[in-house]
């Protein structure tokens, strides 16, 4: 029985490969006029040049392109300052534990709280008038879909920080940080700047995975480019999808060809990436060879620190408004609180809240727990043959991540729709599992390996096969980062809006896909509705996540964290 | 080759040899009768703890093992870990957190002992027989370092070993217990008649052991 | 066994592939054939009905509206509690996805067993679909039950969608007229414009204060064709199909108006509001002042939902806006056309009507007419109270023609050439 084992990496395998493989295949065969099993399609490259007809399609690459990389630069700039000053405090704690909920956060509903927040009708503005600036009325200015993409630049940022603090956070124990700071302190280095030298290299080499994966995602994201991003054009992916929900056959061979330019532009930004790290590093050289010292960086470090509260207070400060506005009556501006209080949103939205509810909370929960199954089997036969993944295999874990979701979904969705499979709850909770194995195994991959294996080989001498030891003493023991990785699995699930709609196709709807719908309406309330409960399902899964082994384990210490 | 009669009881390491690399860690032939102990001793590196773990089939697969592991006649080389019943005890006492003492006993139990009330029963009587009678409900993080060594001996021995293999099982205890656990380990072997294989740095501990002491050379 | 043998073959192996499109397609061809592959028989009512029991009806409307959404859901409870109708909403941003949906299915030979049952539709939608014969035969809409109340001597454009006579192949479901709407606490009476050209002039003495949707949204488009009437030289020349020498020269003075709109426009024309509920919302705000729509009672419905203060008004043109009637439609391979028409027929009750018409639930008028209609639920009729900030049906003003459908879709054609590149 054990030796089935050999299950987990190849069904991960097959899970992480296949579908972008399929999906790539899906995207790039149409593109050229090739489509299998649909009629219309002719060889050659005019979709291409149809593709280029349409109006102001470079300004659309341009704002995919340069919103990618802003984003991108900024959340590591933020992260790498703010590592760099507070490494081993209690600040670097406590920013840890604000940070946590916002990961599991949808990016929907991230994009929505700041739209709350930032537009001319919106919080800020409403705390500020008329005291301050004697407006009656909104102003009439262009922040929400501003042409140069800032706030949605702004909310990609505030997202991809915790993201990649959480990693930098990761790779820090391996990195010696106190060493690194004692040698250039001793040798006069301001403290960022004897980090940034000393540390910094090694722990970037450990993070420039999830790096492109935050690349990828904000030079490719439709949900928040559609809450927050430019409309006049939109940005490349937004504008792919509406050719992609088009059932008019037609314009799925030039959204094939326009999934190809996306890929495109996301490799043209990775490459410039390639090109700025190259720059960074020798630019790094020079200073160090300069001795350049940095020895008052107080400012740098305030800095830093402002800029993370600001990404996570944005977020908190915008989700609390949403939950306002879902219990608000009449509220004009510029109030600052409702005229009054009200059920009736919830009462007229929860009946249809039902159906997307019980879609996201079957996906999310299937999805998690096939992906915990998943992974644990290939740790398991990670132990067995002693074989452990290699470069090639992390690699493979974040391929998901990198190629952007709207080039190889599309082509999965071409698929599904020639075999008939599209709409089908099995097939979105396929989709839905591709992107919910990468966390789940990373999730696993460190408590996993640090799990003092003598247990199991007292087990052994104690005369116990593999399997009792594995479902009687491993997994017991490591209950808590099962739930754990149960949690994430179950938020990234429930955040996922790209596959829902288009895997989906609109017979299957989630909280998060409805959500991005109702964003266009600018119907606040119902929209406060569905952010209430995009922010709650992930808190509740994490909230099961401590309570359940605090509560099976309350009597042993030895389990408590 | 030394020709000796396979069909002995005890623990026989016959011609074992453990590399790694080029390196040659272990070389040795040896019987240990059952009761009786062999020490193994040698600085840290020397590799102790790889004849301990090619014995109890848990080597670390960067090692290359020859020879032939016999216990009471029986080939063990190849066999699966869990069907050695090499009895482990660690320097920590690795008692299982999640559960009770006596559920970390009551895990012990080789399963053909069936019903509630049979398993207590010897549960209990294992309890008694390192004086920790009714300690059973206890969550084992709350017992003292003695006590734990205790309940990890009455674990092993409850599951019906063949023989033991102890890697530097009384280096955490403090002075004054060492002797007392040495003491008992060793009397329990003796009482069920087990061979005992026994890893240490610590001189004491072979003096007390009174088999035969093997030194490994780094 | 299974397992290592499916686990063994490559996962891109034609052959199963090709074995799974069998296997779908068998099994599907098999449920189709205990489908109904008729036309239900509607001559005899109640057959249609018995046929109906059991059916899933997949609505295909626009779900940008929360009331209107709520409302769908209490017919799906009635059709659920009076003839086993399950009814699903499949909510579209734009009713060309349930006409791409269908011409796709025609073209792939999929004449039985399609996936949309009923469209709420009207005007270039419509147009296209009768054209194609994509629809159910003619006069159904006509025989069904409820045809009887419908109020064809008052109400033509019941009979004639947007130039196209409808010939019975859809049912009526409700009115529209495009109805302006302001924050008379804002913006006092006396400041109304009274067409298109006042509120031209208007916008440039209150820069940032009016915005419209941006086509392909509905209400978006029927602003333009509002505007385009009113600019047009001769009106009459709508009516007519678009001539391509024609459209250019007749549009121009639209494109003119626009282009001078914009400058003065909310957020100067870089960005638009996405749709109606978007646009309400910035009235409330105080972003917009001057907003529209095509159901005059949905001011009153608003203000019923705290979605506007209580002082919003209506106002039309003096010479006229625009009105017609929207329908819904059965697609000609619809898998469960006696479920459609059980629930067209429901639509078009006069209970569904009625609660249709009340401005807490939607305020969309209905088809119906008063005289036809039995005392209590003339009563009923009488009894609504429209809302303070619904005109009653003599204000509403002159209905302008709908034009032909071919104009509109030059028109949000040239719409987006023009004005998509905005930065």
């Amino acid at each position: 029985m054990f030796r089935l084992t050999f299950l987990g990496p190849a069904l991960t395998v097959l899970l992480l490969a296949g579908p972008v493989g399929f999906g790539l295949a899906g995207t790039v065969l149409p593109a050229f006029g090739i489509s299998p099993g649909f009629g219309g399609g002719s060889f050659g490259l005019h979709y291409f040049r149809e593709l280029f007809a349409q109006p102001a399609l470079f300004c659309s690459m341009t704002l995919s392109l340069t919103s990618g990389l802003a984003s991108a630069v900024l959340s590591l700039l933020i992260v790498m300052l703010f590592t760099a000053a507070f490494a081993g405090t209690a600040t670097f704690r406590r920013m840890q534990h604000l940070l946590g909920p916002l990961l599991s956060l949808p990016h929907a509903a991230a994009a929505l709280a700041i739209a709350f927040l930032i537009a001319p009708s919106g919080m800020i503005m409403r705390l500020i008038s008329p005291e301050l600036t004697g407006w009656e009325r909104p102003p009439d200015l262009l922040i929400v879909h501003d042409p140069l993409a800032l706030s949605m630049i702004g909310a990609l940022v505030a997202k991809e920080v915790p993201f990649l603090l959480l990693m930098t956070l990761a790779a820090l124990p391996q990195a010696p940080v106190e060493r690194v700071c004692q040698l250039t302190g001793a040798l006069g280095y301001g403290r960022v700047a004897g980090f940034i030298h000393g540390a910094w290299p090694g722990i970037y080499r450990q993070i420039r995975l999830p790096v492109f994966a935050v690349i990828a995602f904000a030079s490719s994201n439709v949900e928040v480019a559609l809450i927050l991003g430019p409309t006049q054009p939109q940005t490349l992916a937004a504008r792919l999808v509406t050719w992609m929900s088009d059932p008019d056959l037609s314009q799925r061979y030039l959204a094939s060809a326009g999934a190809l330019l996306q890929l495109g532009v996301t490799g043209l930004a990775f490459a410039i990436w390639l090109g700025l790290e190259r720059l960074c590093a020798a630019l790094r050289n020079k200073a160090a060879c300069g001795g350049l010292r940095m020895r008052r960086d107080r400012a740098v470090q305030v800095v830093s620190l402002t800029a993370m509260i600001l990404a996570a207070g944005a977020i908190f400060a915008g989700l609390a408004a949403l939950a306002v506005w879902s219990f608000a009556g009449l509220w004009q501006f510029p109030d600052f609180l409702p005229g009054s209080f009200t059920l009736r949103n919830w009462m007229k939205a929860l009946p249809r809240v039902v159906e997307p509810l019980g879609t996201t909370l079957t996906i999310g929960v299937a999805s998690a727990f096939i992906a915990a199954i998943l992974s644990v089997l290939c740790f398991v036969h990670e132990d067995r043959t002693g074989k452990r993944a290699g470069r090639g295999g992390q690699a493979l874990i974040y391929l998901p991540l990198i190629v952007p979701q709207v080039t190889f979904i599309f082509g999965l969705q071409f698929l599904l729709v020639a075999s008939g499979w599209l709409a089908t709850l099995p097939a979105l909770l396929f989709a839905h599992l591709v992107f919910v194995m990468p966390y789940a195994y990373l999730c696993l991959k460190d408590p996993w390996r640090s799990f003092d294996r003598r247990y199991e080989q007292v087990a052994a001498g104690l005369g116990k096969s593999p399997m009792t030891t594995l479902f009687r003493i491993r997994l017991p023991m490591m209950l808590r980062p099962l739930l754990v990785l149960f949690a994430i699995g179950f938020s990234v699930s429930v955040g996922l809006y790209l596959p829902t709609v288009l895997i989906g196709a609109g017979r299957l709807t989630t909280i998060t896909s409805e959500a991005v719908a109702l964003a266009s309406g600018g119907n606040r309330r119902i929209i406060g509705v569905y952010a209430f409960f995009q922010m709650l399902l992930p808190v509740a899964g994490f909230a099961i996540a401590t309570l359940v082994p605090a509560l099976i384990f309350r009597r042993f210490r030895g389990m408590q964290v | 080759m030394t020709d000796i009669v396979t069909d002995k009881a005890g623990l026989l390491l016959q011609d074992v040899v453990i590399r790694h690399g080029e390196r040659v860690l272990v070389a040795l032939t040896q019987h240990v009768a059952p009761g009786e102990v062999l020490t193994v001793m040698g600085p840290s590196g020397a590799g102790k703890s790889t004849l301990l773990g090619f014995i109890g089939g848990f080597l670390d697969p960067v090692f290359d093992a020859e020879g032939r592991v016999i216990v009471d006649g029986d080939d063990i080389t190849d066999a699966a870990p869990e069907t050695r019943h090499a009895g482990l005890l660690f320097q920590d006492p690795l008692l299982f957190p999640h559960m009770s003492v006596a559920g970390n006993l009551m895990f012990a139990l080789p399963a053909d002992i069936r019903g509630h009330m049979p398993r207590m029963a010897l549960v209990n009587e294992a309890l008694r027989g390192v004086d920790l009678e009714g300690l059973g409900e206890r969550d084992p993080e709350t017992l003292s370092g003695g006590q734990k060594a205790r309940v990890a001996l009455a674990r092993v021995l409850l599951s019906r070993p063949r023989m033991l293999l102890l890697d530097e099982p009384f280096s955490k205890l403090d002075q004054a217990l060492r002797g007392q656990m040495r003491e008992l380990v060793f009397a329990k072997a003796r009482e069920s008649r087990l061979p005992v294989l026994l890893v240490t740095h610590d001189p004491a501990d072979a003096q007390a052991a009174g088999g035969t002491t093997i030194t490994l050379e780094p | 066994m299974a397992l290592a043998l499916v686990l063994n073959q490559r996962r891109n192996d034609p052959e199963v592939y090709v074995l799974k499109r069998l296997t779908i397609a068998l099994s599907l061809s098999i449920a189709g054939s205990f489908a109904h592959a008729h036309s239900p028989d509607l001559a005899n009512w109640e057959s249609v009905e018995a046929e109906a029991r059991g059916q899933t009806v997949y609505f295909n409307a626009w779900g940008g509206a929360e009331n209107i959404n709520a409302y769908l859901e209490w017919v799906g409870e009635e059709l659920r509690d009076c003839c086993d109708i399950k009814l699903v909403h499949v909510k579209l941003d734009d009713t060309a996805n349930a006409v791409a949906k269908v011409v796709a299915e025609r073209a792939a030979g999929r004449d039985e067993g399609g996936s949309v049952d009923l469209i709420w539709i009207n005007g270039e939608n419509f147009a296209s679909m009768k054209e194609r014969g994509l629809l159910l035969e003619k006069g159904w809409a006509e025989k069904l039950p409820n045809w009887g109340y419908v109020d064809v001597e008052n109400k033509p454009t019941v009979l004639n969608d947007f130039t196209t006579p409808v010939e019975g192949q859809a049912a009526p479901w409700g009115m529209a007229k495009l109805v302006f709407f302001h924050d008379s606490a804002r913006l006092q009476e006396d400041a109304l414009p009274s067409s298109a050209e006042e509120l031209l002039e208007w916008a440039q003495a209150n820069p940032g204060r009016f915005s419209y949707p941006s086509p392909p949204d509905f209400i978006g488009s029927s602003f333009l064709k509002q505007v385009l009437i009113e600019t047009v030289g001769d009106a009459a020349v709508l009516q007519q199909p678009a001539d391509e020498a024609d459209f250019e020269t007749e549009s121009a003075p639209l494109f003119d108006y626009l282009d001078r709109l914009h400058k003065v426009a909310w957020r100067e024309g870089r960005a638009f509001p996405q749709n109606y509920p978007a646009m309400k919302q910035l009235l409330a705000d105080g972003e917009l002042e001057i907003i529209f729509a095509f159901n005059p009672s949905e001011a009153s419905n608003a203000i019923a939902n705290f979605e506007l203060p209580d002082t919003v008004r209506s106002f039309t043109f003096e010479e006229g806006t625009l009105g017609n009637t929207h329908f819904v439609a059965i697609p000609y391979n619809a898998s469960a056309k006696a479920g459609a028409l059980v629930t067209a027929n429901f639509l078009m009750s006069p209970e569904a009507q009625l609660r249709k018409q009340d401005p807490e639930v939607w305020g969309d008028p209905t088809v119906l007419g008063m005289d036809k209609l039995p005392e209590p639920l003339q009563a009923g009729f009488a009894a609504l109270d429209l809302g303070i900030a619904t005109l009653a049906p003599e204000e509403l003003g002159p209905v302008l023609e709908e034009p032909h459908p071919s104009w509109m879709e030059r028109v949000e054609e040239a719409w987006k050439r023009r004005y998509t590149v905005g930065n």
